[in-house]
């Protein structure tokens, strides 16, 4: 089974985040960066999946020169090689335009099956895979928590709302969108980090891909939400801060 | 190119909740851009739902009726409202922001050569256009998204975000539409939904309820949370990652993929506030947040909230409900 997996870089978790001059983006020059989280679970996904039925495992990454870093990781964990889509600027582009490239990148490969996260961290459009696979003209399942093979095809587990499932035949190739949790994600090893470095990362540009940014839905303005509840935050040490939850559950909500 | 389009969400007959509040968004959306709203329900033999949408102030009910629309499928779905949408003509299509509208409506948006604007949370107009307000960063920031191109625009709405009982009563003329629809283009078989072996955990019982996220860090310290549970005699919950993680079982998981609990009091410990636990958890009569970012997005649903690393704050607290209890 052939498989493309898309990976995306992201800030990592836990990052004290400030907007940039233009008020457009987030200022990165300062942040780490990781594995958009659900695509950490594709790429296992990925992997277990050529484990068992054989084939090859390609990383697919669209993003600035630091995103080799992530995509070094992805190999280390055993994809077997990968194509970076270099493009410094990524706000430039909307989802359509992130889906577009990556499906063109993925197009030549033809690949039996495109795994990506079901959504990002930092955008959290929660779509690109799903467009991805209508541009190809591929089945699309979303939320997915198994992937097994059934005949010529894949049987797939969607997650539903409120603890439901439902499983869902399709043909190959197809594009499934994976949610964290689906399986226990791997370490890499020493030998896998070693080898990584012999291992095949293409880079395209996207020009080269013939997709320019004609974006049809643009970010105005980026902005630190307004709260709008009254929250009582309670001062003072751990100790005080304690004592006074307490008192509010003991003599205000009445629950001690 | 005019009028809101709304799309609800049936299951079997049943609504999804969110499509009232989805609709009462759209006629907001509509008074304010001086348009017309009107909504459609996809499925077999929906007349009845469809009976329902007519009581509402709406210019136009569409029955998208189909007897290949009876079980849910993203292709049937996007070739029937595909249809209903070239015929409608609406500037704009609203859906409520559910698991199924995640897997159908990009698609949907594609075909029109658009973006679907997900998850939005607010809208403001701004020269007759509407700019959709959606959070980046899980919660922590947001942004102003503005719809270009032609249209027409496609964009859905988050949980919470609409009040449905705002919604206007009116009447609405409803109109069949049948889809031109094959059994060969439909390429996904969607077999019966189901549930896990039955919970053992019943979370919506609980008087309080103390639950644990990413901020615990690892395994080996959810003692550390269990203890407060003890002392408030308390049920303990979790977040998705720390369910994900096999640190507490699946049945312990609070949010749009777990449980849905309403208890006196939930504590949120080291739990950030994304949407997807927030809507789980939103209806607890008291909500308590522990949390070293001030910024964490849970202070926004928080009536009581301590700023604080939760390995000094849950001991200190362990302590005091201790002493209060004698
Ligand atoms: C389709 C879908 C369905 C989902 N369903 C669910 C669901 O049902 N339930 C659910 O919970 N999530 C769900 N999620 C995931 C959700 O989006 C969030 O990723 C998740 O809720 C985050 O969990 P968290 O708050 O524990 O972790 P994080 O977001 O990582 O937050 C950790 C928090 O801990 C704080 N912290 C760290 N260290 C300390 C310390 N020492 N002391 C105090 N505070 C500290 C941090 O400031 C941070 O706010 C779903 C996501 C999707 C896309
Ligand atoms: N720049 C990118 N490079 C690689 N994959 C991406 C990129 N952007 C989005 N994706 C994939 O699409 C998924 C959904 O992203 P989004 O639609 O932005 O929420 C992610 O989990 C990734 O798998």
């Amino acid at each position: 089974m052939k498989i493309i997996v898309s990976i995306k870089q992201v800030p990592v978790r836990d990052s004290q985040l400030r907007i940039d001059a233009s008020g457009h983006w987030i200022q990165e020059n300062d942040l780490s960066f990781e594995i958009n989280e659900p695509d950490a679970y594709a790429l296992e996904e990925g992997l277990q999946l050529k484990e068992k039925h054989g084939g090859e495992v390609i990383a697919l990454c669209l993003g600035p020169a630091r995103a080799s870093q992530t995509i070094r990781e992805a190999l280390a964990k055993g994809a077997d090689r990968a194509i970076h889509i270099e493009e410094e600027n990524l706000t430039s582009f909307d989802t359509l335009g992130i889906a577009k490239l990556l499906a063109k990148a993925a197009e030549s490969e033809k690949p039996d099956l495109i795994l990506t996260g079901l959504q990002s961290d930092d955008l959290g459009s929660g779509q690109t895979g799903v467009v991805m696979a209508e541009i190809l003209g591929l089945p699309s399942a979303t939320i997915i928590m198994a992937v097994e093979t059934a005949g010529s095809g894949i049987r797939v587990k969607r997650e539903l709302e409120d603890g439901w499932f439902q499983n869902v035949e399709m043909p190959l190739p197809a594009v499934l969108t994976i949610q964290s949790g689906i399986n226990k994600l791997r370490y890499a090893t020493l030998m896998g980090i070693k080898k990584a470095k012999t291992k095949e990362i293409k880079r395209l540009r996207p020009a080269e891909l013939g997709v320019t940014a004609a974006p049809a839905a643009i970010i105005e303005r980026v902005y630190l939400p307004q709260r709008t509840k009254q929250t009582q935050i309670l001062e003072g040490s751990a100790k005080e801060a304690a004592a006074k939850l307490v008192e509010k559950l003991k003599f205000e909500v009445r629950v001690i | 190119m005019s009028g809101v389009l709304v799309i609800m969400e049936q299951r079997g007959g049943a609504w999804n909740r969110m499509s009232w509040e989805t609709l009462a968004a759209g006629q907001q959306l509509a008074a304010q851009t001086g348009q017309t709203a009107s909504t459609a329900v996809a499925g077999q033999g929906i007349g009845a739902l469809a009976g329902e949408l007519a009581r509402k102030k709406l210019e136009r009910v569409y029955a998208v009726d189909h007897a290949l629309l009876g079980a849910y499928t993203a292709d049937g779905y996007t070739a029937a409202l595909e249809q209903l949408i070239r015929k409608a003509s609406p500037s704009l299509v609203l859906f409520p922001h559910t698991y199924q509208v995640r897997d159908f409506a990009p698609k949907l948006a594609t075909r029109f050569g658009q973006v679907l604007i997900s998850d939005t949370i607010g809208f403001r107009v701004d020269g007759g256009a509407p700019v959709f307000a959606r959070q980046l960063f899980q919660g922590k920031l947001n942004a102003d998204v503005k719809p270009g191109g032609a249209g027409p625009y496609f964009a859905s709405v988050q949980a919470g975000a609409f009040r449905a009982d705002q919604l206007q009563d009116g009447s609405a003329q409803v109109e069949n539409f049948t889809p031109d629809l094959s059994a060969d283009e439909i390429r996904a078989k969607p077999l019966d939904p189901f549930r896990e072996s039955a919970r053992a955990v019943d979370l919506t019982a609980a008087e309080i309820i103390v639950s644990v996220g990413r901020g615990i860090k690892e395994k080996d310290n959810i003692p550390i949370v269990e203890e407060l549970a003890k002392a408030l005699g308390a049920e303990l919950a979790a977040s998705r990652p720390i369910c994900d993680s096999g640190w507490l079982p699946m049945e312990r998981q609070v949010g749009s993929s777990g449980q849905t609990v309403s208890p006196k009091v939930y504590l949120a410990v080291g739990i950030s506030g994304a949407i997807q636990h927030l809507v789980g958890m939103k209806g607890a009569k008291t909500i308590v947040a522990i949390n070293k970012d001030s910024n964490a997005p849970i202070f926004e649903v928080a009536d009581y909230g301590i700023v604080g690393d939760l390995f000094e704050v849950v001991p200190a607290l362990v302590e005091e409900v201790k002493k209060a209890k004698g």
